[in-house]
């Protein structure tokens, strides 16, 4: 395959960011909005002509038709900065199954997300929102940096999309930037996921230290075909052999972990704060201050899986060291918990929706974190990542349609919503398909990719498989309420002097309808056949399962059983207005009320960065430099100063005196020559 | 004989400015000698940039090419010998560049023929330290960069100017006392009755005892200038009265003679002592970086946060170099360009945002994206260079030190570089509560609304900086060339090969 | 009586030092320049004492007695010019109280 197309997807982003950027604010806004769009769309079919060679082409640099495996392809790879030897960071492109899955992701999404903010981005008369153009360039921005990000080719290049995502993000959250809470929201994402970034520096440092390389398939893969190969394909000896290396360079012990643990867990550190894990998710929530098309595309279907997406990269160097992917495990299902029982309780719809990504998110994070050859082949990696595809398509849908009902309502509070589903009928459809596919009902894409996950999990451990299914059927409740509180509990009350809420226009409703109906048939991608943690095409594989013949029905019952019996409850409870949610409420008041304060997390972390940080670190600092350093040099001028005036009588212009020091001098001196030459 | 030698056209340009400029009569006048003169200086370092290249290109291995030496002082041997490598032509063009981009930012200043001609003296000071090879006239550049600066913060500076002039001058001058004991004591130890950097280098050998009496010196006296822990404090009360264009070329270049310094003098003659004394320097280099950093977040200037935020990024110049590495020491150069850009740019907009709203104080501006975008945006790009955001100039040379240092066999150096990793944190918590105070929000102040936006000239000033700096970033493997070959070339072979081993 | 080279030394020693306590405690101009006078001379008569007992064949000493002698008359008629000058500005002619240039 040529470099050209895998070029252009990555140029064509930045090209519109830079044009846009520059000379947006002379273009119309409409035309702004068609050329962001266009660039997106062009892009979007670029990564499909891709994908679809990769993965059905047969070419022999993508798949090794003798054992049926897939490889990875390094369609160019350009020198950008050389440190020395072999650790250079190289831009290029790395085709493999994740790669390949995540550039059909990505580019769906955000020309999804392009396509509507041309609705979104201007209110119900028509007037565009200030800085559109600006907003287009930032949304081009965060493409690049995210496609750059899936096709890196070593951990740096992956690094530096990683800053670029982070700084996206950053730009795009505070979009509204006079408003203070959207600032205060930025700064904090920025700064919490440039804490996680400084874990993965340090990984990637500890990292290359010991394997001399930066590049991913050093770290996972052998060449095929000679050294000089550009394919590659995953080979558990390269990974073992790195171990080697680890465990014969005299690397210490640190504090009980090997030297490969702890650059491992901290490289996850960095994707636990992009992919907002505990205790790192804090920034995720206030994200949601972003414009809901931002906070869809990259609070909910992409950067967020950043984290995943590193995990799943450097996965068979993960499988070298268990203990990495426990902690993993336990990192992930806890989160998932606690992002389950948070969003029961929030009553803004974003907030709720954020929180189910983070819990979703974590779901992947467990998935991967079971995921061991010895199971069924790494079910868990294959099923992370198509919990990742089809999340990333419902939970943007999902996005998508609170959008819709901000920008009719003009709020994020549900209490403003209710009874919606007669004035916006293809909102509370394609609303209702989400919900459905996050719960995990058949035959909606959730429903495969989570009974994946349970499977992987179970053979696992069944305390995860326990713990994980009751957070499934937490989804299903969660998102149950917040469809019943929206679309039903009672009638709608317009406002006065508001016009009635409706559907929006064909530029909103489009992508609704689009990602619903991917969202219905994602489960019945045969994933298995095209993403594996080795490559290998699991045709050649009777034990593996992938769509509905294949699924093992003992789980998915389970699962099914649990996500209906969750969704009965949520509708007995919030169909109609009624008070079971205020009985329940007050039979549980303080894990209410822990919950709706989301644990206090956000407190503490402000306890520790403006009590501590600020009031314990800084402060002191800067007084000691002002009062200690400053004020040593200021003294020695003081004293400079005194010591001047004291002794300035000696020079006080009368000859008679200096001639009597003169004297005095002479006699002594000579007095002292004297006793010199006598003794 | 001596014009036709280009390196010197680098001091006689400066000076052939400061004639022009006293016989200007006009603002006008001044303007056009001023902007004719930074053209020229910024084309004849991209000359010599381009010959260095072709020159190399061409397989010239001479360590130091444009050659010159004439006598000036015969009894002690003292010429005025001048040279070039790569470092020295990447100083060069950062000196050039900020002398355009600051005679662009002092358009509109009170007396500014005389003010022009002082820093044109500065200027002089500088462009003749980065040319000289001869230690003596170095020394001699260095002092004529220093003395103008005394002037210039003193009568055009806001503030407590007199105080924090006189501070600024006396701790570089006693920086420089130290400086001229040690280069006295190399001349002498040396005994080569010569002050030539090179023959130093190459034909003499600095007895060890002796090196470790004169490296310190050498290294504080250079150090101060460097703003290296504990003597930095004449950083941020020197810029924080500095005038704009003063505060540009203090922080973008006058800070970097003495990193440049530092490599050049002290680690370049006397190795053996740099390898077993940096634990103490790299003790306070790495102070300097998390401190600087820490000490930044809490202040409530605006200069005095980017007069911190220079403590830490030259404090990691140091400390690049102190690790005597390749790599690390290459990432030193890269951040003494990368930070000279930036700070000048940050220097730049504070000087028109404080033009404009009289006052430095973040507490009591807001919401200035609204009021001038331009500048704003361009702070915002400062800013994300600062922290080291990817395609900006911060991050290379930040990566290029941490992934350089941490290369270093030793566990001290590798624990020290984690320890210095810390400050990109810190350093985006800052820059980020600047950003968000200073232009995002509400409008703090309602008379702010009348403000305009920047004019041509700052423009200009800004541009040029915002051009170079996204240029570092996004093709370093250039500038990296220019300064590894130098490396590859020039100091391994002064350095014993036992430490060359250590971690290359 | 062996007139030796003491016989000279001792006055002018003695000499000199009451020319140095004058010009140390005196206030009075005219008297300091007195004092300088009196060091002046006992310092010829020095030179004029060693050339005749130890250089008896060099007149170096008396040239120099000569040359000190003259010049200190020129020394002083400046003195006092500038003596009478202060004195006409200022009415007074103690050093502690001429202080105009000070400062």
């Amino acid at each position: 395959m040529s470099p050209v197309i895998p070029l252009l997807i990555l140029v064509i982003p930045l090209a519109m960011f830079l044009f846009l950027g520059l000379c947006g604010h002379k273009m119309s806004h409409r035309w702004a909005g068609i050329l962001g769009t266009t660039g997106m769309g062009v892009t979007m079919v670029l990564a499909y002509i891709t994908a679809f060679t990769y993965f059905f082409s047969g070419d022999p640099s993508f798949i090794d038709a003798d054992t049926h495996t897939r490889l990875q392809a390094i369609l160019f790879n350009q020198d950008w900065l050389n440190f020395y030897d072999k650790l250079v960071i190289r831009l290029g492109f790395l085709l493999d199954p994740i790669a390949a899955l995540l550039l059909v992701v990505i580019t769906t999404i955000s020309f999804m997300v392009h396509l509507y903010s041309n609705g979104y981005m201007r209110d119900h008369h028509g007037v565009w929102e200030k800085g559109f153009q600006r907003f287009y360039a930032f949304l081009s921005l965060f493409s690049f940096s995210m496609l750059g990000l899936v096709v890196a080719t070593n951990i740096f290049q992956m690094y530096i999309f990683w800053e670029l995502v982070g700084a996206s993000s950053y730009l795009l959250i505070g979009f509204y930037y006079t408003k203070p809470s959207a600032v205060s929201a930025s700064k904090k994402a920025f700064i919490v996921t440039r804490f996680a970034d400084l874990g993965f520096l340090i990984g990637i440092l500890i990292l290359s230290y010991y394997t001399g390389s930066f590049d991913f398939t050093d770290f996972t893969s052998a060449p095929v075909g000679g050294p000089d190969s550009t394919v590659y394909r995953i080979d558990p000896a390269t990974p073992s052999h790195i171990l080697s290396v680890f465990q014969n360079s005299a690397a210490p012990i640190f504090m009980g972990g090997s030297v490969l643990t702890w650059a491992l867990v901290l490289i996850f550190m960095g994707g636990m704060g992009k992919s907002a894990m505990m205790p790192l998710h804090i920034w995720l929530p206030d994200a949601m201050e972003g414009p809901t098309p931002v906070s869809a595309l990259i609070h909910a279907a992409t950067m967020v899986v950043a984290g995943v997406y590193l995990v799943a990269r450097l996965f068979p160097l993960y499988l070298m060291e268990p203990v990495a992917l426990d902690i993993v495990v336990v990192v992930g299902a806890i989160t998932a918990l606690y992002a389950a029982i948070v969003a029961c309780t929030q009553i803004d719809i974003k907030r709720v929706l954020a929180f189910s990504t983070i819990s979703q998110i974590a779901f992947m994070m467990v998935s991967l974190g079971v995921a061991r050859p010895e199971f069924h082949e790494g079910l868990g990696y294959m099923a992370g990542m198509f919990h990742l595809f089809t999340h990333a398509m419902f939970k943007a849908l999902l996005f998508l349609c609170a959008g819709a009902l901000i920008h009719a309502i003009g709020s994020n509070d549900y209490t403003a919503m209710h009874g919606l589903r007669k004035y916006m009928p293809v909102t509370h459809i394609t609303f209702l398909v989400g919900c459905l596919a996050i719960a995990g009902i058949i035959p909606f894409a959730g429903f495969f990719s989570k009974d994946e996950i349970l499977t992987a999990t179970g053979e696992y451990s069944t305390f995860w498989y326990i713990w994980m299914s009751a957070v499934a059927g937490l989804t299903a409740f969660y998102m149950f309420r917040l469809y019943y509180l929206i679309f039903w509990w009672k009638e709608h009350k317009v406002p006065e002097g508001h016009h009635t809420p409706h559907d929006q226009p064909w530029t909103m409703t489009l992508p609704l309808v689009i990602l619903a109906a991917i969202s219905c048939v994602a489960g019945f991608v045969p994933m298995g056949n095209l993403v594996t943690w080795n490559g290998v095409e699991e045709v050649t594989n009777p034990n593996f399962f992938t769509n509905l013949g294949n699924l093992n029905w003992g789980v998915a019952s389970v699962s099914l059983a649990v996500a209906i019996v969750a969704i009965v409850i949520a509708t007995i409870m919030y169909r109609k207005e009624n008070p079971l949610p205020a009985k329940m409420k007050a039979a549980l008041p303080h894990l209410w009320e822990w919950a709706h304060h989301r644990f206090y997390w956000d407190e503490l972390y402000q306890f520790i960065t403006h009590k501590i940080i600020f009031g314990c670190i800084c402060k002191p600092i800067a007084w000691f430099d002002r009062h200690i350093v400053d004020g040593t040099m200021n003294g020695m001028a003081y004293v400079t100063n005194k010591i001047s005036y004291a002794i300035r009588g000696f020079q006080s212009g009368r000859i008679q005196l200096y001639v009597l020091w003169y004297l005095i001098g002479a006699v002594v001196l000579a007095a002292v020559t004297m006793i010199c030459v006598l003794c | 004989m001596l014009f036709s030698n280009i390196l010197i056209y680098f001091v006689i340009i400066p000076l052939l400015m400061l004639g022009g400029f006293s016989l200007c009569r006009g603002e006008k006048a001044v303007r056009a000698v001023a902007i004719t003169g930074s053209v020229l200086l910024l084309g004849l370092s991209i000359w010599v940039l381009c010959d260095y290249i072709a020159l190399r290109r061409a397989g010239e291995t001479a360590e130091m090419l444009f050659q010159g030496s004439w006598m000036w002082y015969e009894p002690l041997n003292i010429h005025l010998a001048v040279g070039v490598d790569g470092i020295s032509i990447a100083m060069l063009l950062l000196s050039s560049i900020i002398v355009f981009a600051g005679s662009f930012a002092s358009w509109k200043i009170d007396n500014i023929r005389h003010f022009f001609m002082w820093l044109l003296l500065l200027s002089t000071g500088v462009f003749g330290f980065f040319i000289s090879i001869d230690l003596f006239t170095m020394f001699m550049f260095y002092e004529v960069a220093l003395i103008p600066m005394y002037l210039l913060i003193g009568q055009w500076g806001t503030g407590r100017k007199e105080y924090s002039a006189m501070k600024l001058t006396l701790m570089l001058m006693g920086g420089s006392a130290f400086l001229m004991l040690s280069l006295i004591g190399i001349y002498y130890q040396a005994g080569l009755h010569s002050w030539n950097l090179l023959e130093i280098a190459n034909n003499a050998h600095i007895d060890k005892s002796w090196q470790y009496f004169l490296f310190p010196m050498c290294f504080v006296g250079f150090g101060v200038l460097g703003a290296m822990f504990p003597f930095h404090t004449w950083s941020p009360d020197g810029h924080a009265c500095a005038p704009t264009a003063v505060s540009m070329l203090h922080a973008g270049v006058l800070m970097k003679l003495g990193g440049y310094g530092c490599f050049r003098v002290a680690m370049f003659l006397m190795p053996e002592a740099a390898n077993d004394l940096a634990w103490i320097f790299l003790i306070l280099t790495g102070i300097s970086v998390v401190y600087g950093a820490f000490s930044a977040c809490v202040q409530t200037d605006l200069k005095y946060i980017n007069a911190y935020s220079s403590v830490s990024h030259c404090g990691m110049v140091l400390f690049a170099i102190l690790m005597i590495n390749t790599t690390a020491m290459t990432g030193a150069i890269m951040q003494m360009l990368s930070h000279g850009l930036m700070t000048a740019l940050f220097f730049a907009q504070i000087g028109m945002i404080y033009g404009r709203t009289h006052t430095r104080d973040i507490r009591l501006m807001g919401g200035l994206m609204q009021i001038m975008p331009f500048l704003g945006v361009g702070y915002v790009i400062a800013g994300m260079a600062s922290l080291g955001l990817p395609g900006l100039s911060g991050f290379v040379a930040e990566m290029t030190i941490f992934v350089g240092s941490f290369e270093h066999a030793d566990m001290f150096h590798r624990v020290f570089t984690i320890v210095a990793t810390t400050s990109i944190v810190i350093t985006a918590v800052y820059i980020l509560r600047v950003v968000g105070k200073l232009l995002f929000g509400p409008v703090q102040d309602p008379h702010h609304r009348e403000l305009t936006d920047a004019t041509w000239w700052e423009r200009t000033s800004v541009v040029t900086l915002i051009v170079c700096v996204a240029g570092i970033g996004c093709f370093p493997e250039f500038f990296e060339w220019l300064i590894r070959y130098t490396f590859n070339h020039d100091i391994f072979h002064a350095i014993p090969a036992a430490i060359q081993s250590v971690g290359i | 009586m062996d007139i030796n080279i003491l016989y000279y030394l001792i006055p002018s020693l003695f000499m000199f030092c009451c020319g140095l306590y004058g010009f140390i405690t005196r206030r009075n101009m005219i008297a300091i320049l007195i004092s300088l006078e009196l060091m002046l001379n006992s310092v010829d008569i020095n030179f004029a004492a060693f050339n005749r007992f130890m250089y008896n064949d060099q007149l170096e000493g008396m040239f120099f007695s000569l040359f000190a002698i003259g010049l200190a008359a020129a020394e002083t008629a400046l003195a006092i010019a500038i003596i009478i000058n202060v004195f006409r500005v200022s009415e007074n002619i103690d050093v502690d109280d001429v202080v105009k240039m000070k400062n």
